[in-house]
């Protein structure tokens, strides 16, 4: 166990890295999740009462695209020079590898997310309720769990751009309805036995695919 | 022979309706170098990844060091350095970093020590802080080489390794493989260069449309036989 968890850490360090040096995914990831903030808040000419109903749909939308642009180039880093194979060669269980892929997309959603917030309640003027921290780590951990799958599904595909995302949100949809749910309750002030049961989805959303998605991703990447 | 370094019985692997492998049998001793030869699309990548358990064969046994790869396949990757027609290496990490990384996912003891070593070994010592994607080609071939050897694996694989090497990168390849440091590694390589290729080799085998149609050891070595075999078995991807 703890050298599986080494292997995984030393691949996200490695990843972290990489990350920092070209910036491929998170500054794209970050740009599109802020343009989509701006172009919503300028399209839709909100007032007040609205913006509670509207905004969860707009805030998950942007995590949710952002989200992908990133996770989409988590495998593509390993194709170059068939590096890939070079994970596939290291001793251990290559579960190992989905962790490490999938903890890598974690942080730096997360990163994302952290500058998206902030701005997001200030541009459109919401208070900020403290249980939108987790509910937004919730989903960023399907999100992940997820996209890291498709990613390394699709990596070797010819229209990679356009499979992925068909791939990927179809699968994420019933979290990302949750999700956007449970901040809608938080936003309109109800309490927590009201919007409990979508927390409890995207909880259980979280578990049963990174289950499933770490248990197919050795046949996956092999075959 | 003692008990062979690889062991390989009815061995066959299908991509879909194709088969690139059919019927393989093999011993390869420990110590040997065994060299694949056969045209294009004859089945020796296919079965170099099938060694390094980077595909599944289809049926049939495999056995690396005792081992069978299908269910012991962690244990067999310990064993096993891979050289390819790519170099494995990313191109935002140093020469250090990335023989750093393959280290520690391989749980190398004393890592910097072995990492100093190696890239001294194949000439890189001075250019170790150097980002890969400035390397020249060749320089980025040795690195592969430092990468494939630095866990000292048991068995060697490469597909075409001398393929576009330099003069300097030969030489380490040969200096390594040749075992200076610790035991000489069981090789297994495929090349189409039968002068140069056949040079360090105790046995080699043509493979035709997946199937092993020749075998021949170094005392009955028959180059003519080989050049025959290519001539009358031309570049194939029949099902």
């Amino acid at each position: 166990m703890r050298s599986f968890l080494g292997q995984a850490w030393t691949l996200v360090r490695k990843d972290l890295a990489m990350e920092l040096r070209s910036r491929e995914s998170l500054a794209p990831a970050g740009v599109l999740a802020l343009l989509m903030m701006f172009v919503f808040q300028v399209t839709l000419d909100l007032q007040t009462p609205q913006v509670a109903a509207v905004a969860p749909g707009i805030l998950w939308s942007a995590l949710a695209f952002s989200g992908m642009l990133g996770i989409s180039r988590t495998f593509l880093r390993e194709q170059d020079e068939g590096c890939l194979d070079g994970l596939l060669l290291c001793p251990g269980d290559r579960g190992m590898i989905y962790v490490g892929k999938t903890l890598g997309s974690l942080l730096m959603n997360l990163v994302t997310a952290a500058v998206l917030l902030p701005l997001f309640f200030a541009l459109y003027d919401l208070p900020f309720p403290f249980l939108l921290v987790p509910i937004v780590l919730l989903g960023t951990v399907g999100l992940c769990a997820v996209g890291t799958l498709c990613a390394a599904m699709t990596v070797h595909a010819r229209a990679r751009e356009m499979v992925l995302p068909l791939l990927f949100f179809p699968i994420v949809l019933p979290m990302l309805l949750a999700a956007a749910q449970f901040s809608a309750g938080l936003f309109a002030g109800r309490p927590w036995a009201e919007i409990a049961h979508w927390f409890h989805f995207v909880l259980g959303f979280d578990i049963i695919l990174l289950t499933v998605c770490y248990l197919g991703f050795e046949y996956l990447v092999e075959e | 022979m003692d008990e062979p370094m690889i062991r390989i019985r009815e061995l066959v692997k299908m991509f879909g309706p194709r088969r690139a492998l059919r019927s393989i049998n093999l011993d390869v001793g420990a110590g040997q170098c065994l060299v694949i030869v056969g045209p294009n699309g004859a089945g020796k990548t296919t079965l170099l990844r099938v060694l390094a358990t980077l595909t599944r064969p289809t049926s049939g046994q495999v056995i690396i060091d005792g081992l069978d790869i299908t269910h012991e396949a962690d244990a067999v990757r310990r064993r096993i350095g891979f050289l390819s027609h790519q170099s494995l290496l990313y191109g935002d990490l140093s020469a250090e970093e990335n023989l750093t990384f393959y280290g520690r996912m391989y749980g190398i003891a004393d890592l910097n020590e072995r990492v100093t070593t190696m890239l001294e070994n194949v000439g890189l010592g001075s250019r170790r802080y150097e980002r890969v994607r400035t390397f020249s080609r060749g320089m980025r071939q040795r690195l592969s080489i430092a990468r494939a050897l630095l866990h000292q694996p048991r068995l060697v694989l490469m597909d075409e390794p001398y393929t576009g090497l330099d003069q300097q990168a030969t030489d380490a390849l040969d200096r390594l493989l040749s075992g200076g440091e610790t035991q000489r590694p069981t090789v297994i390589m495929t090349t189409h260069d039968l002068d140069g290729g056949l040079d360090m080799a105790q046995e080699a085998i043509f493979l035709s449309d997946g199937v092993m149609a020749h075998r021949m050891t170094r005392d009955a070595w028959d180059m003519e036989a080989f050049r025959r075999l290519y001539r009358e078995n031309p570049t194939q991807s029949q099902p």
